[in-house]
C-alpha cells in the first residue's frame, strides 16, 4: 500500500525507538498525552509501548468522540428514535454505546425503531430523498474532522429543498478539551496530571491547522507535536517531544507535514462557520461540562436542527459511581487501576465511556494490551515487599 | 423434495426467465412439484435425490472408519451473489468444510430453502445450478432437500439450511481441546478475502476491487494433511465468521493454552490489506470461506506445510505461530514493529450476514 507501508516500517521504527532510548534521560520521567483515539489505537495496535523506554509514559487522552458523548445524549437519541415518524441514521460505532438502564440504539433497533447505520453524510441525504414520508434524522457526532461533512449535508439538504432532513448535533471541539485538561489543576474540577507534552491530533489538525495550539505554549508552556496516525509518525513525534523536554523548549511542532499546514483547511472552516455556532457549554462524558466546547446549528438553519424540530428534552444521566473514566481520560489513573475494568466493564458490556469505542483508553488496553497486566502487578507486589 | 422424477402430466415449462416465486410454489401443489423438478432436480441430479422420496436412502459408507460426523449450517449471506461465488456454492463449500475439519470424508449433503415470495426464478435457478456444480466438483451429492415459501417481507430473498454427513477414519482424533505448548499453528493461505469480497459488493459500500471470495471445499486439502501428518495433526478449523482471531481464541480457550503468532508471517493479499485499511477493519477479524488453520506437533509442521503447498488450495500455507503456556489463555501477536499485542475476539458486529 503506497503511502501507508512507508509509515509502518518496523525496522525504521525500532531505529527511532533506539534513539529515544539513547536520548531520554534516565533520571527523568517523560509523560506525554496522545489526545486522539486514533493515536491510542496505533500505540496499542502496534505494541509501541514495548518499544519505548520505561520512563517514557504515554497517557491516553479523551479524543474519542464516542467515548466523550454523555449518556444523556444517547438517551435523548433513543427518545428521538421512539418517534414512529423518525428514521435515525448513525455511524456504526454509536450503535452499541449504552445509554442509561442498559439501553442502546442496537437494542432499540431490535425493538422495532427505525435506526440505520450509514457510512457517510451523503447516504443520509440519499435516504432522506428516497423516503419523503419519513423524518430522517442524522446523529451527527465527532470532532472537527467529521464536522465539515455534516455542514456539507446541511448545505446540500438546503439546496435540494429537503424538508424531512435534520441532524442531532453533537460535534465537539478539540482545543476546548485540551484547555479543560490543562486548566484542571487550577479549577480543581479534574485531578491534576503531569503532562509534559501532547501528541497533537492528525485529522483534526488537517482541518483546523496547527495554529490553534499555539495558545497552549503561550499560556501553559506546553509542548505540542502534531502527528500522523501511522505508527512511525507516533514514534517520531515522541522523539520530537523528548528532544523539546531535553532542550528545555516548548513549541508547536508539526510532524504531520504531509497533510497539516498552519492555517488548516480554510474552505472547510468557512463551511463550518456558515452552518454552526458555538454552544455555551456542553457535557463531556468523563470530563464534565466544558464551556464553548461544542457546536450547534445557526439560527438560519434551525429547521434542520432535530433538537428544535422534535423539542428534544435535555436528559442528564450519571455514570456508574465506581467508573474511573474521568481520571483515566486525563491520565491520572490507568485502565487496570479501575475496579470495574475487565470485571463488569468489558467491550461487550461497557460501563464507562473509555470502554465503548475501540479508540477509548480502556477498550484499547483491554483489546490489545491487557496481557501485560498480570506481570506488571506481580512486579509491583515484588517491589512493595 | 419428493417431486416425481417424471411428471405424469405434460404441461408448459415454468417461465424461469421472467417468472417469480409465489406462494403456490410452497403450497404442496403442482406448482411446487414443478419448481422442484425444473429448478432443483435439474440442477442437483443424482441417483439418491432422483428416488423422489421424503428421504434419501443410500448405502452405508464402505471402508475403514466406524464413526460418522454430522453438521448443520444456515446461509443468509447478503448480497446473494458476490465476487467469487454465491449463496449456493457457499452453502455447499461451508457444509463440506465443517465435515472435513473433523478429519472426515464428506459423504452427502441436504439443502433446505426458505424463499421469499417474489424472488426471481432466474436467480433461484442460478443459485441451484451453482450448488449442483459445487457439489459435483466436490464429489459430494445433495441427496435430499426441502422448499418453503414465505410471504414478502418475511425473509430476504432466499435462505438456505444445510446438513452434511461424513465418515472419519478410526484412530484419527482431532479436537479443539488438543493443542499443547510447543505445537505449531498453520494457516492454509491468505486471510480476509471472503469478507472483503462481500463488503465490496454491499449496496451502500460498493468499491472496485479485484478480490474474489475464497469460497472453496477443503476436504481434498484436509485429506492430504491427514496423510502427511497422521497423529501429529491435532485439530483443524475453518476461520469463517470472526476470522482468524476468533478461531485462535476458541482453540486457546478449549485447550487451556496461550497462542503467540507473528504478524509478519500471516499471509494477507495487498488488496485485502488496502481494503481493510480504508474500511477500518482488522484482517484478523474478517471472514474466510476457503481457508483453514491447523494445530500440529512441532516436529511434523514442515512436512505438513510442504504437503499443503503441493495442493492448489494450500499453496500459500505457512506456519504463523505456536502454542504457549498461558493460564490466561491469551492469543498474543508480535507485531511487525517487534511490540506485543493481544489478538482478541471481535466485540459486537463487524459486518452482518457474511455467510
Amino acid at each position: 500500500m503506497k503511502y501507508v507501508d512507508e509509515y509502518r516500517d518496523g525496522k525504521l521504527a525500532r531505529a527511532i525507538a533506539e534513539t529515544i532510548r539513547a536520548e531520554a534521560d534516565p533520571a527523568k520521567t517523560y509523560h506525554f498525552m496522545e489526545f486522539c483515539g486514533g493515536h491510542t489505537h496505533a500505540i496499542s495496535r502496534y505494541g509501541l509501548e514495548d518499544l519505548l523506554p520505561a520512563n517514557v509514559r504515554m497517557i491516553h487522552g479523551p479524543g474519542c468522540p464516542v467515548c466523550v458523548l454523555p449518556i444523556g445524549r444517547i438517551d435523548e437519541a433513543l427518545e428521538l428514535a421512539k418517534n414512529r415518524q423518525v428514521t435515525l441514521l448513525t455511524y456504526a460505532d454509536l450503535m452499541r454505546v449504552p445509554g442509561s438502564k442498559g439501553r442502546s440504539l442496537l437494542k432499540a433497533k431490535a425493538e422495532g425503531c427505525d435506526i440505520r447505520m450509514i457510512y457517510s453524510t451523503l447516504d443520509a441525504i440519499r435516504i432522506a430523498e428516497e423516503n419523503p414520508d419519513r423524518e430522517v434524522v442524522f446523529f451527527a457526532i465527532g470532532f472537527e474532522t467529521t464536522t465539515p461533512p455534516t455542514a456539507l449535508a446541511i448545505k446540500t439538504a438546503e439546496k435540494k429543498g429537503l424538508t424531512n432532513f435534520s441532524i442531532f448535533c453533537n460535534h465537539v471541539l478539540t482545543p476546548s478539551a485540551i484547555r479543560a485538561i490543562l486548566e484542571a489543576p487550577a479549577t480543581g474540577k479534574l485531578p491534576p496530571v503531569k503532562i509534559q507534552g501532547f501528541i497533537g491530533p492528525a485529522h483534526v489538525s488537517v482541518v483546523i491547522g496547527s495554529k490553534p495550539y499555539e495558545t497552549f505554549v503561550e499560556e501553559f508552556g506546553q509542548r505540542i507535536v502534531v502527528s500522523g496516525f501511522e505508527p512511525l509518525d507516533v514514534v517520531q513525534s515522541v522523539l520530537m517531544l523528548v528532544r523539546q523536554v531535553n532542550e528545555g523548549r516548548a513549541a508547536v511542532e508539526n510532524q504531520y507535514i504531509r497533510a497539516v499546514v498552519p492555517d488548516g483547511n480554510v474552505a472547510a472552516q468557512k463551511l463550518c462557520d456558515d452552518v454552526f455556532d458555538l454552544r455555551d457549554r456542553f457535557e463531556w462524558r468523563g470530563l464534565g461540562y466544558i464551556e464553548n466546547s461544542a457546536l450547534k446549528l445557526r439560527d438560519e438553519y434551525a429547521r434542520f436542527d432535530a433538537e428544535k424540530r422534535f423539542a428534544v428534552e435535555r436528559i442528564h444521566a450519571s455514570d456508574n459511581p465506581a467508573c474511573e473514566c474521568g481520571v483515566i481520560l486525563i491520565g491520572a489513573k490507568q485502565p487496570a487501576d479501575c475496579k470495574l475494568f475487565g470485571t463488569v466493564c468489558t467491550p461487550e458490556t461497557p460501563m464507562g465511556s473509555c470502554m465503548v469505542s475501540s479508540e477509548g483508553a480502556c477498550a484499547a488496553h483491554w483489546t490489545y494490551g491487557r496481557f501485560r497486566d498480570k506481570a506488571k502487578k506481580q512486579d509491583e507486589r515484588r517491589r512493595a515487599s | 423434495m419428493n417431486a416425481p422424477a417424471e411428471p405424469r402430466l405434460r404441461h408448459r415449462k415454468m417461465d424461469v426467465k421472467s417468472g417469480r416465486v409465489d406462494l403456490s410454489h410452497g403450497s404442496g401443489g403442482r406448482a411446487m412439484a414443478q419448481l422442484i423438478a425444473e429448478i432443483f432436480h435439474d440442477a442437483f441430479a443424482n441417483e439418491y435425490l432422483d428416488q423422489g422420496n421424503d428421504q434419501a436412502t443410500f448405502p452405508a459408507p464402505a471402508g475403514p472408519g466406524g464413526r460418522m460426523v454430522m453438521t448443520t449450517d444456515g446461509y443468509v449471506v447478503s448480497p446473494i451473489f458476490f465476487p467469487g461465488g454465491d449463496i449456493g456454492s457457499l452453502a455447499v463449500h461451508g457444509t463440506i468444510n465443517d465435515v472435513a475439519m473433523g478429519g472426515a470424508r464428506p459423504v452427502a449433503l441436504s439443502a433446505s430453502f426458505i424463499i421469499e415470495e417474489g424472488f426471481p426464478l432466474v436467480d433461484l435457478q442460478r443459485i441451484a445450478r451453482s450448488m449442483g456444480e459445487a457439489a459435483r466438483d466436490a464429489g459430494v451429492p445433495i441427496v435430499t432437500g426441502d422448499t418453503k415459501v414465505v410471504e414478502r417481507g418475511k425473509a430476504d430473498g432466499v435462505f438456505i439450511s444445510t446438513a452434511g454427513i461424513g465418515v472419519v477414519a478410526d484412530g484419527l482424533e482431532l479436537g479443539g481441546h488438543l493443542a499443547r505448548p510447543g505445537d505449531r499453528i498453520i494457516v492454509s493461505g491468505s486471510i480476509g478475502d471472503h469478507g472483503v469480497a462481500i463488503m465490496s459488493s454491499r449496496e451502500n459500500l460498493t468499491f472496485d476491487t479485484a478480490i474474489l471470495s475464497d469460497s472453496a471445499a477443503l476436504h481434498r486439502l484436509t485429506e492430504v494433511m491427514i496423510a502427511a501428518g497422521g497423529p501429529s495433526l491435532k485439530l483443524m478449523r475453518d476461520p469463517t465468521r470472526g476470522g482468524l482471531a476468533a478461531t485462535l481464541n476458541e482453540v486457546a480457550n478449549q485447550s487451556g493454552v496461550g497462542i503467540r503468532i507473528e504478524e509478519d508471517a500471516i499471509p494477507i493479499k495487498a488488496e485485502v490489506a488496502a481494503a481493510c485499511e480504508f474500511l477500518g477493519l482488522d484482517p484478523l477479524n474478517v471472514a474466510n470461506e476457503g481457508k483453514l488453520i491447523a494445530v500440529v506437533a512441532r516436529e511434523a509442521a514442515d512436512a505438513i506445510v510442504a504437503a499443503m503447498r503441493a495442493h492448489p488450495l494450500g499453496k500459500d500455507a505457512a506456519v504463523i505461530g505456536e502454542v504457549i503456556e498461558d493460564d490466561q489463555h491469551f492469543v498474543q501477536m508480535t507485531t511487525a514493529f517487534g511490540g506485543g499485542r493481544i489478538v482478541d475476539w471481535l466485540s459486537g458486529e463487524q459486518l452482518p450476514r457474511i455467510c
